[in-house]
């Protein structure tokens, strides 16, 4: 098998993610983008798969989760928790210390996976407002114990994370779970989740093992979301209960849904735009401030933010993107096939 | 010769209600059989105990002498049972092709592992899949429709994309709920043709539920009637319109003061 079909066979997305890589590096290092935006670019980047991921349940699989940043949670601490103390150990160098990270990455993953097979299996019979409330309970109980865990910091947080995320493993963590997740959509796995969404009844009779699969696209977007969870806290060197709370989990929820639920492409557009929109926000009220000849102040954002919102789901119901994809997102053998596909 | 399908005094409740009650059948392999009777005779109820979406209350289910009673739907079909539904189960938003693809999910083969790094398997998997969808595509005159939504189709198109899923997961028998329903009488002509062709054409065992009397009496071969379900006659088609009972299952009892 040669190489260059590994993973993809869409030369084009290799070459976009490469030059995207190589132009914001260069703008780094030129100092056109300060570390401030670095550091927004690679929160983006991190929302990118949280939003991917839950996508992959809530707009694939149609199984309505609302709990997603209790995974980040279990993925975030159990990272934090390994490299912290490994940190402590001095053994780290300048090389192993990314192989420390890789390895606590995958372990992030395979925990909140773990969690997310164990709460996917008694939970999944349930349906839409059902399952929505329990996965918010999930969520809510993940934040709790680690709240109530002294050990990981408590309500204090998990100090003194070594700051091993940067732009470069961010980004391709991010690419490579992006390819992968899109793999998985477009394929025999993909299709089968595509059909639950529809119609369960006749998934089930033309052969998809439903709960099966209910129970991989919940362990699957859980997987991603402890490794965006582990990305984030290697990032701000802190991982801290209220940023996996129900806020976090609803936005997360909100960039699927104006993304599109079910376009891998609405989620890292909507990812992008809200997270950067965000932060345009806060300095473009800040500057309103200094000439409004009243006084504007920084809650105007989310007043701002949430209007934005409302008109995105008024104009555009089934989201930015609807169902369709970027072609550069499609796999070549899917050509006419996934440009004709819209939710 | 071992039948294809046989339903050994299956008895069905619904909390109180006795939906099915002592069903028997022996379904030789190659035929073509109905089961008819008026709303809520429970005929789609059968269908459901064959498929394993209700477990009967009582008796036993076999399929080619397996026991398939407790089994779970997707576990009856990849046996070789397909089924169509009374009211279209399509699903909606995927093309016409991906409603096929989908179909031939349980024989694939590569896993997640596959899928996930594209390996050789995926692709000769996916290439015969996608190979095998569009040729069942052709034989039913839906080609031109491969890339479009499936809820972009008209109904008639939909009934045979609904037949074409139903067959691409390799059935050995099939089951067909109301195919005719909401069909107009040349339509109907055309279905009627049509599963006579498929039942030679794909060499199936075919049973049928209709409410539509043309197609019933047309083309199957030996028919059951049921009611309040209890089966209340069987044989061919000249036997069942000449039957007093069903007769009375359809139009009511004879009243003696209509003769005077």
């Amino acid at each position: 098998m040669k190489i260059t079909k590994l993973f993809t066979n869409n030369r084009k997305l290799v070459l976009f993610s490469v030059i995207f890589y190589v132009v914001v590096d260069v703008l780094h290092l030129t100092g056109v983008l300060n570390d401030y935006w670095i550091q927004i670019t690679n929160v983006a980047l991190i929302n990118i798969i949280l939003a991917v991921s839950l996508n992959l349940i809530n707009g694939f699989a149609g199984q309505f989760s609302i709990g997603h940043m209790g995974f980040a949670a279990v993925g975030a601490y159990t990272a934090g928790t390994l490299t912290t103390i490994i940190w402590k150990l001095g053994v780290a160098n300048s090389i192993t210390k990314y192989l420390l990270f890789a390895v606590a990455l995958i372990l992030a993953g395979v925990a909140a996976a773990i969690v997310g097979y164990l709460i996917g299996l008694p939970t999944l019979r349930l349906r839409g407002d059902y399952l929505a409330i329990v996965t918010l309970a999930f969520g809510e109980i993940i934040r709790v114990i680690i709240n109530a865990t002294g050990y990981v910091g408590g309500p204090r947080g998990l100090l003194g994370i070594p700051k091993l995320s940067n732009f470069t493993i961010i980004f391709f963590v991010t690419l490579l779970s992006v390819i992968i997740m899109r793999n998985i959509v477009f394929s025999t796995i993909g299709r089968a989740l595509k059909s639950i969404r529809e119609d369960e009844v006749a998934s089930e009779l033309v052969g998809v093992d439903i709960t099966r699969y209910k129970v991989l696209a919940f362990t699957i977007g859980s997987f991603f979301a402890g490794i965006a969870g582990a990305l984030l806290c290697h990032l701000l060197q802190i991982a801290h209960p209220t940023q996996f709370g129900f806020i976090g989990s609803i936005n997360v929820l909100v960039m699927v849904y104006i993304g599109g639920a079910g376009s891998i492409s609405g989620s890292i557009v909507a990812a992008v735009g809200l997270t950067f929109l965000s932060e345009f926000l806060r300095l473009g009220i800040d500057n309103l401030n200094k000439i409004a000849p009243f006084p504007v102040g920084p809650e105007w954002r989310m007043v701002v933010y949430a209007v934005l919102l409302v008109a995105v789901m008024l104009y555009r119901t089934a989201g930015i993107m609807g169902g369709r994809e970027f072609g550069i997102l499609v796999p070549e053998e899917e050509g006419k096939n996934a440009t004709g596909s819209q939710a | 010769m071992q039948p294809v399908l046989k339903l050994d005094s299956v008895t069905h409740y619904f909390g109180g209600l006795k939906a099915v009650s002592n069903f028997n059948l022996d379904l030789p392999e190659g035929v073509l059989w109905g089961l008819i009777g008026p709303n809520g005779a429970g005929k789609t109820t059968i269908f459901n105990l064959i498929t394993g979406v209700y477990i009967p209350t009582q008796g036993k289910i076999y399929f080619l002498s397996e026991d398939i009673t407790r089994y779970k739907p997707h576990t009856v079909v990849s046996r070789g049972i397909a089924r169509t539904f009374q009211n279209l189960r399509i699903f909606p938003t995927l093309t016409a092709l991906d409603n096929i693809r989908i179909a031939g999910h349980f024989r694939m083969k590569y896993g997640i592992l596959g899928a996930t790094i594209r390996s050789k398997d995926f692709y000769t998997s996916e290439k015969e899949l996608t190979e095998k969808a569009m040729h069942l595509l052709e034989l039913f005159k839906l080609h031109d429709r491969a890339y479009s939504p499936a809820k972009s189709l008209p109904y008639g198109e939909l009934r045979r994309l609904e037949i074409a899923r139903a067959l691409a997961t390799d059935p050995k028998l099939l089951l067909l709920d109301e195919p005719a329903a909401g069909m107009n009488p040349k339509e109907v002509e055309n279905l009627m043709e049509m599963i006579l062709w498929i039942r030679d054409h794909f060499k199936l065992t075919v049973y049928l539920i209709e409410h539509h009397m043309k197609v019933v009496m047309g083309i199957c071969e030996r028919i059951k009637v049921m009611d309040f379900g209890e089966t209340i006659a069987e044989g061919n088609s000249s036997d069942i319109q000449n039957d007093p009972k069903v007769i009375e299952a359809y139009l009511g009892r004879q009243k003696n003061h209509a003769k005077g």
